[in-house]
């Protein structure tokens, strides 16, 4: 039977491939990323060690760095290392829409529930 | 740029005969298995935040728990995952390599840099190891109090502060201490094993062989520690004091002591107890988050060899495209990238 995801006229078509000047061009972009991964590793962790951990408001901003920072990060891996970037437009939403759609709503109840139960607990003391 | 789909009008690309994504079978079918893979993790980390969230307790925090680097003494806050978080990343980066090497036809490059990333898996499987290892062993160990108590203890500026403590309460053990108090028990363990200790016996006849004992390992029973610590893992604070890390020594150190509730002692994690929190959820959410992806990190490595191999013996060149590097590929990176969320959940925040 002929296979009919063989794709014709894409650069990422299984039999298209990249000439060594191309090659030269997206392995400049990885080592970039690559710098750039390891430096946002590197703010975490000063991050992590530099300020006290305590509940006034500081901490507070510290801690939405860090997610912001994990976020930028799986974006550059999913983005680039994954090249889901590069990909058709519908399939980088048919990955990206859903997951987020769940895992949103999924972080939104958990979280509610979480706060719930820390207050009941303290209700019942 | 390369890589940037050539535009298709819509009759074409949707008309059947190719895929709308234009990706293969085998891709695509990958990228949905990460989805519901993801979600898992999701499900985990979000759980995660649910326990920890609903919790009354304090609970403990990356820094204090992890900050050990193997053959070394003293403090290194999370150095030892960043580092454990920048192996991964960098044989991330190799498998990417493989990958754009795989795009231009390229064996040798494809061999070189996917035999890095094994490599690199094999880095970060051995960290692993030893994190768990340095989790379940702990350092000085703990034990919980039977009965409330009232104790002074020392803050880190010298200050005194009287401490309520109810029952059930964790009280840690200097390293020191703990150690050689855990080697004791162990020793009386030992003294049990009568044909163990027969070898060394014989010569110095029954007597002798009780003394010889008790030289090496001294009676866990009669050993009394002078310093205990409160609030090891937690960080805690009541108006201006700082009470984490309290130390108590002298009579009131002997008090807590006395007090010990009966085989509440642990040293490290397991699967009933953990001297790091009041709430044994967060070792098994330690031991269940990691270890599962962990146990992604392994399969990766082995789905690796295979591909390597197939590599190697020029599979890929007589099939004419590599794509296969490309499959496993997004397969690895999204193992680095859940470590990148497990890094930030349960070691920063």
């Amino acid at each position: 039977m002929e296979r009919d995801d063989l794709i014709v006229n894409d650069s990422y078509a299984v039999n298209a491939t990249h000439t060594e000047e191309e090659g030269k061009k997206i392995r400049k972009k990885l080592y970039m990323v690559t710098v750039l991964l390891t430096l946002i590793t590197v703010v975490e962790v000063f991050m992590g060690v530099a300020f006290k951990r305590n509940e006034t408001f500081t901490w507070e901003v510290i801690k939405l760095g860090f997610i912001v920072l994990t976020v930028v990060k799986a974006a550059y891996i999913v983005l680039v290392f994954m090249h889901l970037g590069e990909e058709r437009r519908n399939l980088k939403y048919v990955i990206l829409l859903p997951y987020a759609l769940f895992i949103l709503y999924l972080i939104f109840i958990g979280l509610r529930e979480g706060i719930s139960v820390h207050d009941a607990q303290n209700i019942f003391k | 740029m390369a890589g940037h789909a050539k535009p298709i009008s819509k009759e074409e690309l949707w008309g059947g005969g190719q895929s709308p994504f234009s990706i293969t079978y085998g891709k695509m079918m990958m990228w949905y298995f990460l989805v519901s893979d993801a979600l898992t993790f999701g499900g985990l980390l979000t759980a995660y935040g649910v326990i920890r969230h609903g919790s009354s307790e304090p609970w403990p925090v990356g820094e204090q728990v992890f900050e050990a680097l193997p053959g070394l003494t003293g403090s290194y806050p999370l150095m030892y995952v960043a580092l454990m978080t920048f192996i991964l990343i960098i044989s991330s980066v190799t498998m990417v390599l493989a990958v754009e090497a795989g795009h231009r036809n390229d064996k040798k490059g494809v061999v070189k840099w996917l035999g890095y990333t094994i490599i690199g898996g094999f880095f970060f499987l051995g960290s692993q190891a030893w994190e768990w290892s340095h989790f379940i062993h702990g350092s000085g160990g703990g034990f919980q109090l039977e009965s409330p108590i009232t104790v002074t203890a020392e803050m880190k500026n010298g200050e005194k502060v009287q401490m309520n403590l109810a029952t059930g309460s964790w009280v840690h053990m200097e390293s020191e201490f703990g150690h050689a108090y855990e080697h004791a028990m162990e020793g009386h363990g030992e003294e049990a094993h009568a044909g163990h200790g027969d070898a060394h016996g014989d010569a110095h006849g029954a007597a002798g062989h009780g003394e010889h004992a008790d030289a090496h390992h001294a009676d866990a029973s009669t050993m009394v520690p002078e310093r205990l610590i409160l609030n090891k893992y937690v960080l805690v604070r009541e108006g201006d004091n700082d009470l984490h890390k309290l130390v108590v020594s002298g009579e009131d150190a002997k008090k807590l002591w006395a007090n010990m509730s009966p085989n509440s002692v642990v040293f490290g994690a397991n699967l009933s107890k953990n001297e790091y929190a009041v709430q044994q959820q967060y070792a098994d959410f330690f031991f269940f988050v990691t270890g599962f992806h962990g146990f992604h990190v392994f399969s990766g490595v082995v789905i690796n060899i295979i591909v390597w191999l197939m590599a190697l013996r020029g599979v890929f060149e007589r099939r004419g495209h590599y794509e296969m590097i490309e499959k496993i590929g997004l397969y690895w990176h999204f193992v680095d990238l859940v470590w990148v969320f497990v890094f930030t959940f349960f070691y920063l925040v």
